[in-house]
């Protein structure tokens, strides 16, 4: 029987000779070969958690999660954090971290990763540019190539987190992390949505993504969940959760709401300024939630890693 | 060029496109489509958002099935008065929250068919709504899409 087009057999396996779609399976099927997978392990030998933030959607906020996540954790200064960017085609964390215009250097270890604060490193095609508004227009295999080389070329060194960002979607960049990662450990997937049903749509297909590639889910975040106008301070719904928002959705898929993130504007404005919003806005309710949810995420891979250690 | 050309009867095709998700891309797709039909002109919309098709649900044709025909693919249409029709890979999927988890030469291939063998008919404009980014939908969309017709583009974007 067809072992699924994204699987790791598509195109390769007894059932697909035949197929007429069994060429365009194997065109695509790239999982790394052990001599590969036995790089990367042995190049990410120090991370000890990796979570990848994800959605069906675009423009739901990943990337300024991702961003705010990082910063969090990098807070407690004992802890040495990373964000890999792979969106290769929009990359908007290097705006976000206040790191537009900074290039990549090359050390004898390998790419040094470009560095915030000193516990805060990151990587981005977006330092790879000559100018911030050349278009990267590759397709699938070029940017399946660039993603397994920010694993396998970036002197990372010994980190406790390793967030990676992603483009939207289901495909080319989702695959190759999941499967070039396979080889070391990924503690989970962060889901972000917004109330609405048409990113709730693209969302559910992302859930079932992650079911197919056997990814842990450590819970969805639900973006610009209300308005509160800090004049009358009434709540306005922006984008009604129609359908009943991420709730209904995490209740039918049974899998942990992280937090609601009102919409506030200065999450925007901090973001284009490459500030950290939690640092710039400290008293707005969207920092309390952002807040809690970094550290219901912290709580998460504490335990996925005690769990880890009493198995071995 | 192939025997049956199933743009030969489409006027002009229009490509909204972004770099960025999320800004509205679909939502004005839907929008230009339909002010459009308000203005008597034969509307197709093509989804190229294999990952995120949005387009059935904007309008309210997510539970349609697609037929075949002599020359190919019928369209569906939306309305009583068959002036908007519409394909998208969301009529293709078994369930709605079946995820397409394809690499880049898979979703060429299907991009391809959709832009050879629909059976578009006469159209004054054929709007074509893509995903997010600059990378294989759209590389093969307008190659795809080049020898028949000439193209224009529409950006959308948010302020920041």
């Amino acid at each position: 029987d067809c072992p699924g087009t994204g699987s790791t057999q598509a195109g390769r396996a007894a059932a697909c000779q035949g197929c007429p779609n069994q060429r365009l399976c194997a065109a695509g099927a790239t999982a790394p070969d052990p001599a590969e997978a036995a790089e990367l392990r042995e190049r990410l030998r120090g991370v000890k958690h990796t979570v990848l933030v994800l959605s069906g959607k675009g423009g739901v906020g990943k990337s300024t999660f991702s961003a705010l996540l990082a910063h969090g954790l990098a807070a407690d200064e004992t802890k040495q954090v990373a964000l890999l960017d792979i969106d290769i085609c929009g990359p908007s964390i290097p705006k976000m971290m206040g790191l537009e215009g900074e290039q990549v250097h090359q050390s004898g270890s390998g790419w040094s990763p470009v560095y915030v604060e000193e516990n805060l490193g990151v990587m981005s095609a977006g330092f790879l540019l000559s100018s911030p508004d050349d278009a990267v227009i590759w397709r699938g295999p070029k940017k399946n190539g660039l993603i397994k080389q920010f694993l396998r070329d970036v002197d990372w060194g010994e980190i406790d987190y390793l967030i990676v960002d992603t483009p939207p979607g289901t495909s080319d960049e989702h695959l190759s992390i999941v499967q070039y990662l396979s080889a070391v450990h990924i503690d989970g997937a962060v889901i972000i949505t917004t109330p609405q049903e048409v990113s709730l749509q693209d969302v559910r297909k992302e859930i079932n993504f992650c079911h197919k590639v056997k990814l842990p889910i450590i819970g969805v975040v639900e973006n610009m969940s209300g308005f509160i106008c800090p004049k009358c301070k009434n709540e306005s719904q922006i984008f009604p959760p129609t359908t009943g928002g991420a709730e209904k959705m995490c209740q039918n898929f049974n899998i942990s709401l992280l937090g609601k993130v009102p919409l506030d504007p200065q999450i925007g404005k901090s973001c284009d300024r490459g500030q950290s919003f939690l640092s710039e806005a400290p008293e707005s309710p969207a920092t309390l939630s952002y807040r809690n949810i970094i550290q219901r995420i912290q709580e998460y891979c504490d335990q996925h890693h005690f769990q880890e250690e009493k198995i071995i | 060029l192939s025997e049956r050309n199933n743009l030969a009867g489409v006027r002009h095709i229009l490509l909204v496109l972004s770099g960025k998700g999320g800004v509205g891309k679909s939502t004005i797709s839907t929008q230009l489509a339909l002010a459009l039909r308000h203005s008597g002109k034969k509307v197709g919309i093509l989804d190229v958002d294999l990952c995120g098709p949005s387009i059935p649900r904007m309008l309210r044709a997510q539970d349609s099935d697609v037929h075949q025909c002599d020359s190919g693919w019928v369209p569906v249409f939306v309305d009583q008065e068959k002036s908007i029709s519409l394909m998208s890979i969301g009529f293709l999927l078994e369930k709605p929250d079946d995820a397409v988890v394809w690499r880049g030469p898979k979703k060429n291939a299907l991009i391809k068919q959709f832009v050879a063998d629909v059976a578009w008919g006469d159209l004054d404009f054929l709007i074509v709504d893509t995903p997010p980014g600059t990378s294989d939908e759209h590389i093969s969309t307008i190659e795809a899409l080049r020898p028949y017709k000439s193209l224009g583009a529409v950006l959308v974007t948010t302020p920041q």
